[in-house]
């Protein structure tokens, strides 16, 4: 890659930073040039972002329908899943699963949905809504 | 001595960069990266993120920060916590002490990050030279930012102390001695054979040269399975690796092709100038098989894992050949 070659058509998920690219120059030494993005990156960022923006979507219709509770929207819009929510709140899988029934879910001891708050950087009160 | 921020292209290299600098030894990230025999190439299907394999272009994290002790004469002191309030109480103190202090962190909870990038990778290692005295903000380098930026306690701490896959339980780590000029007549070609030896000669399929062709064949499977969406996000984790920030493009081939240039003048061997100029090349292929596959998630054309395949493996191939090449010239 040429330093002409850095691309620099911006990268909207950049957030407006640059990053650093090895590239050549001139005298062919490679070396640091700042980036405003490719777009191949941007492509790929975003399908990510947008796999996880689905699924808490779609938990948000559920839990509006009453098929689940508010906890696995906010799972999804910590851009977590239930491997990582059991790691990071010490619960077992299957317990987690089951929170996500919103009769159990309201039953939830404070305890407990303190310490889902706490995992995911909620107020209880954030916690037990789905926005 | 007054800290100095530089933009790097990878968080472990650059921090190490920094914080040689700092302790009188200027040495550039390629040669950090190099030097510390980071580069490879793995496919780990067993470790999952979000559901996706785990494929890596590098050696796993803390390998630099440790690969560098032997050739530099330095020693690294490593400290983990099993309390964020001892492990706040550690930083502060080394902070006051004057030392600079690298720490394993989560994105997902640094705010200086781009929102579309913070994902929950646990291994981004930061620097921090000093605290705010008035709003008790740290001051952090973070090589892969433009410029120093400042973090609040709260958020540190949690970035610190994230759970998950490579948890960093409060890893510090800072230098304990002055690191000394190597002989590099000596380190350099060893630190390239040992790079030839972890891309070819891995006795697991996963790692190395042959890790890429498993990777090709993986990719090929996908075809059968008649899951188009489920293919995309495959394909698409393999790209986010390559080429997210923290690689230098190219999977680091460039970075290290960096290296090579430098191993070339400190040595005065013209041979591995024309080996970076292949690996350079080399990289630019990996540029263009994330071209394909971004083009395909979006259908700018059709999607076809057949192509991407046979498209990692000529790089398969090319790798093989340099890499034996590069051998012979160390």
């Amino acid at each position: 890659m040429l330093d002409s070659e850095v691309p620099q058509e911006g990268n909207s998920t950049l957030g407006g930073q640059r990053k650093a690219m090895y590239a050549r120059g001139a005298d062919g030494k490679l070396h640091i040039v700042q980036s405003a993005g490719w777009e191949v990156e941007e492509i790929v960022t975003r399908q990510a972002v947008e796999d996880l923006n689905r699924l808490a979507e779609d938990a948000r219709q559920r839990v509006i329908a009453g098929q689940t509770s508010a906890l696995e929207f906010h799972m999804h819009k910590a851009r977590m899943d239930v491997p990582l929510l059991s790691q990071v709140t010490g619960l077992w899988q299957w317990r987690i699963r089951r929170h996500f029934r919103p009769d159990i879910f309201q039953g939830l001891s404070a305890g407990l949905l303190k310490r889902y708050g706490d995992a995911m950087g909620l107020s209880v009160e954030q916690l037990k809504k789905a926005e | 001595m007054e800290f100095q921020h530089s933009h790097a292209s990878h968080c472990e290299s650059g921090v190490m960069s920094s914080m040689l600098r700092h302790l009188g030894l200027p040495i550039s990230e390629a040669m950090a990266f190099g030097l510390s025999s980071a580069l490879s190439f793995a496919y780990l299907p067993i470790v999952k993120i979000n559901g996706l394999p785990l494929v890596a272009y590098r050696m796993p994290p803390k390998f630099i920060i440790k690969g560098l002790q032997k050739p530099l004469g330095l020693k690294m002191r490593f400290e983990t916590f099993r309390s964020p309030e001892a492990g706040e109480q550690r930083l502060d103190k080394l902070l006051a002490a004057g030392q600079l202090v690298g720490m394993q962190t989560s994105v997902f909870w640094l705010p200086y990050m781009p929102e579309d990038l913070r994902f929950h990778f646990n291994a981004h290692n930061v620097l921090a030279y000093g605290r705010d005295a008035a709003s008790g903000d740290y001051l952090l380098s973070d090589p892969v930012v433009e410029t120093t930026v400042t973090c609040a306690p709260a958020d540190l701490r949690r970035a610190r102390f994230a759970k998950g896959v490579l948890a960093p339980k409060g890893l510090l780590y800072y230098p304990e001695g002055k690191p000394s000029e190597p002989d590099w007549a000596k380190v350099l070609p060893k630190a390239i054979k040992k790079t030839t030896r972890i891309l070819l000669d891995s006795p697991i399929p996963i790692i190395g040269v042959r890790g890429i062709r498993r990777l090709a064949k993986a990719i090929e499977r996908l075809d059968a399975q008649g899951k188009p969406a489920a293919a995309k996000m495959f394909i698409g984790q393999v790209v986010r690796m390559q080429e997210e920030i923290g690689t230098g493009g190219g999977g680091f081939r460039f970075i290290y092709a960096a290296f090579l240039q430098e191993a070339a003048d400190r040595l005065a061997r013209p041979a591995l100038n024309e080996l970076s100029e292949t690996l350079i090349d080399i990289g630019d292929e990996w540029r263009e098989f994330a071209l394909s596959t971004a083009r395909m998630i979006r259908d700018r054309e059709p999607l076809n894992p057949t192509k991407l395949a046979d498209q990692l493996r000529a790089i398969a191939d090319r790798e093989q050949a340099f890499f034996r090449d590069l051998r012979r010239a160390a």
